[in-house]
């Protein structure tokens, strides 16, 4: 219903004289700041649209002749123009002439660093410290091999790639789930693994197992369980274990087989940033010299 | 329930409205939508507070697919914006409307158990197919295509209903809430069907696919997003804000003007704003910037509402003392003010490649939705609630204010700490060393966030428990006698108004 305008007594001010529901309203005007404001943003909003493109037309780029793309373009230049100089020496050098070299040797650390973190962290640990089935890389047990140039065909071929041919590819085989050995031999043969570190809890069942090792374990692993980096194959007798110790994890391994994969990077990395990967893990603790 | 009891207003001094006769307004299915606010607000806020430990405890995924991240966090934003937003949107729209046009609801009780019913139908067929992984994939659309089709209808009848009540009015004018009522309802309208255009790959099957790909797609899933946020949470919520803020300090709208010129400019700007949601990717350039330029535009408009409810409080300021209702609604302006100054900020190219991606978006929208749709919700329902009840006043203004205060803190907790964690986050993906390499890797801004993430979820625990102190003190209200209490404790040489 319409009513007369009144005045509000509080402000001063007159109502638009429309009630509804017993709510009435001020005929205020506009608050000076606010109608400013709104003016200044839709000014700011027409120069934006004059200098930079905003209209849905091909090249149409506004005054500035700016494009988003265009700017990527020139950061991602502008970035790989600095880098190149350093990074062609990778390129060129060989993988202990970096090492020698405190630049490159620094240079490389810190961009392998980033390289590991989002490339390697997320399977060997944020400090290549390693979890079960991934090796550690921060001690000096190794493998395939330590050196530089090993670590290098590592990380290029992987291990067992499947999209690789030059990969490291024997693996420990299903010897009781492929009928090599019986569940007592395995048992047997897990109690000599056992004592060669000194834990064997059935002394005949491992001396058993000392036979059955011979014949079927240590062509790869060695006469006296030291492993062989040109298999691939752990050593036995260390207190290192990739898999598990205890004596459930080692009869697993021998029943069931073992074979980590490990993609070949050579595909999706670029050869400077393996280089320096190379030099960052070989920095992590376990160097090998050439 | 008592039967036939129907709301009285709060006589107005100088008002004449009472002298005339009221028709007997719908009320019943109000007071289901009222029930279905705090059940459903409550439901959706426990979801969140599960998923922010989620976040900080990923163990508590607890290694199955039904309470996996992925599909608890459509469940919360469902439940919270649709279900808890949505059934406040229903109650607050179909009171005010028939009180400000002085009529009886269109279709009566029957069409408003239809509304009430097929909506939270809706909700549960939605939130059922989520936990099961049905989802389209888009942000705030996730219901697949026969959940889609089931509210259009519901809303379509919503229209029908609202449009209806508004065209039988015997009042000369429509009043300001029910443009914004208007406006949220038809442009969600717009959106829903734009946006779910859907080809099922058959009828017995729960899959369909959009008929926009690529970017095309992704822009008019943000324009429908943005837009969700614009008119569901926005132009809805102001409606309500329209007709409680002058009903609760009991004063004239401060500028009618304003009001003409915010609804306006704001229904106008909001649409074109969504692609700020897309700036930095394969979107073309032009329509990022003028995406961007229409959020700065909308910052005034925006503000246009929280000016008209805060200065409507002229010469009723003391009235936040002891009205712990309109003191919510005051905050929820406030955190209006607040995020809708932060949206335009955070639209501008050069500020977005910084802040996309991280966390400052998750606190900025909290920030409007636990603030503002959070708080101005609950200072409806404890002003609502005694009413639709026939009650005389809240079981407890006391509970009423510790809710107040534990909500706030939780508010604060939860923007604040997103604030730092997402600055942090988007600094951190942006650092290079001295030798040009990346300082960081992602698993180390990860690692960075935990301790804001468990901040998070302790704000987002104080916010539910705060609303769990509302369900009782409205069960309360609703289900006990009233009992008198101690007034709340003012300070010394105060005095407290007449009582009205």
């Amino acid at each position: 219903m319409s009513h007369a305008v009144e005045r509000d007594e509080i402000t001063g001010t007159a109502t638009t004289g429309h009630e509804w529901d017993g709510i009435r309203e001020l005929n205020t005007p506009l608050p000076k700041w606010w109608l400013w404001t709104f003016y200044a943003t839709i000014a700011f909003a027409l120069l934006w649209v004059i200098l930079y493109p905003a209209l849905p037309i091909t090249g149409a780029t506004g005054l500035l002749g700016h494009t988003a793309r265009g700017e990527a373009e020139q950061d991602r230049l502008a970035q790989s123009a600095a880098a190149e100089p350093m990074l062609a020496r990778l390129r060129g050098a060989d993988p202990d002439a970096i090492i020698a070299d405190p630049d490159l040797r620094a240079y490389a650390i810190a961009g392998g660093r980033v390289a590991f973190a989002n490339t390697c962290a997320g399977c060997h640990g944020a400090g290549g410290q390693g979890a079960p089935g991934f090796p550690t890389l921060a001690d000096d047990e190794w493998l395939w091999g330590g050196k530089l140039a090993e670590v290098e065909q590592t990380i290029r071929h992987g291990i067992r790639a499947p999209d690789d041919e030059a990969t490291r590819s024997s693996l420990m085989p299903r010897f009781v789930a492929d009928g090599m050995l019986t569940g007592a031999q395995a048992n047997d043969v897990v109690e000599h693994v056992l004592s060669l570190t000194g834990r064997t809890t059935d002394a005949a069942a491992a001396t058993r197992g000392a036979a059955v090792f011979a014949e079927n374990c240590a062509s790869c692993h060695g006469e006296r369980g030291m492993g062989n980096r040109e298999m691939g194959a752990p050593n036995l007798a260390d207190q290192v274990w990739l898999f598990g110790g205890d004596k459930a994890s080692l009869l697993r391994t021998v029943s069931l087989g073992r074979g980590g994969v490990m993609p070949a990077w050579e595909k999706r990395l670029d050869p400077a940033t393996i280089r320096m990967l190379t030099v960052y893990i070989h920095s992590l603790g376990g160097t090998e010299a050439r | 329930m008592p039967e036939g009891l129907t709301t009285q207003p709060v006589p107005i001094a100088g008002s004449g409205s009472q002298l005339r006769p009221q028709p007997a307004y719908v009320e019943a299915p109000l007071r289901a939508f009222a029930i279905a606010t705090v059940f459903w607000g409550i439901a959706g806020f426990l979801v969140g507070v599960v998923i922010a430990l989620q976040l900080a405890y990923p163990a508590l995924n607890l290694g199955l697919e039904f309470t996996s991240f992925g599909r608890l966090r459509p469940l919360h934003t469902s439940a919270v914006i649709f279900a808890f937003g949505g059934n406040a949107l229903f109650l607050t729209s179909l009171y005010v409307v028939q009180r400000t046009c002085r009529a009886r609801l269109l279709g009566g009780d029957d069409a408003a158990w239809f509304l009430f019913w097929g909506y939270q139908f809706f909700i549960v067929v939605a939130a059922t197919g989520y936990l099961l992984g049905i989802t389209q994939g888009k942000e705030y659309a996730e219901p697949e295509w026969y959940a889609d089709l089931w509210l259009t209808g519901v809303w379509v009848a919503y229209l029908v209903v609202f449009g209806g009540t508004i065209l039988r009015r015997e009042e000369p004018h429509i009043y300001v809430a029910n443009w914004f009522f208007l406006a949220f309802i038809i442009t969600v309208a717009v959106l829903h069907i734009g946006n779910n255009v859907a080809i099922p790959t058959s009828f017995g099957s729960a899959k369909s696919y959009g008929a926009a790909s690529g970017v095309q797609d992704a822009m008019i899933q943000w324009w429908y997003g943005h837009n969700a946020v614009g008119f569901f949470l926005t132009a809805g919520f102001l409606g309500m804000m329209y007709y409680f803020v002058p009903k609760q300090a009991e004063r004239p709208v401060y500028s009618y003007r304003l009001s003409i010129i915010h609804f306006w400019a704001l229904t106008f700007l909001y649409i074109w704003a969504g692609p700020h949601h897309l700036h930095h990717t394969a979107l073309p350039d032009w329509a990022q910037v003028l995406g961007m330029v229409f959020s700065v535009m909308l910052w005034m408009p925006s503000w246009g509402g929280m000016i008209n409810g805060l200065m409507t409080l002229s010469g009723a300021w003391d009235k936040l003392r002891t009205d712990v209702g309109l003191r919510f609604s005051v905050a929820a302006l406030g955190f209006y003010g607040m995020a809708t100054f932060e949206g335009p900020v955070m639209s501008i190219r050069a500020v977005n490649s910084l802040s996309h991606y991280t966390d400052w978006t998750i606190g900025h929208v909290h920030s409007g939705a636990l603030g503002w749709n959070g708080f101005i919700t609950f200072g409806v329902l404890y002003w609502l609630v005694p009413r639709l009840w026939g009650r005389t006043k809240l079981y407890s203004e006391r509970l009423a204010s510790w809710h107040f205060w534990i909500a706030t803190l939780g508010i604060l907790l939860y923007i604040t700490s997103m604030w730092v964690s997402g600055i942090m986050q988007g600094l951190m993906w942006r650092a290079y060393d001295h030798l040009g390499f990346l300082q960081y890797a992602f698993v180390e801004t990860v690692a960075a966030m935990h301790p804001y993430y468990v901040i998070r979820a302790l704000g987002g625990v104080l916010f539910l428990t705060g609303a769990l102190l509302m369900a009782y003190n409205l069960w309360r209200t609703v289900r006990a006698p009233v009992v008198e209490e101690a007034p709340v404790a003012l300070p010394a040489g105060s005095t407290l108004p007449a009582a009205a």
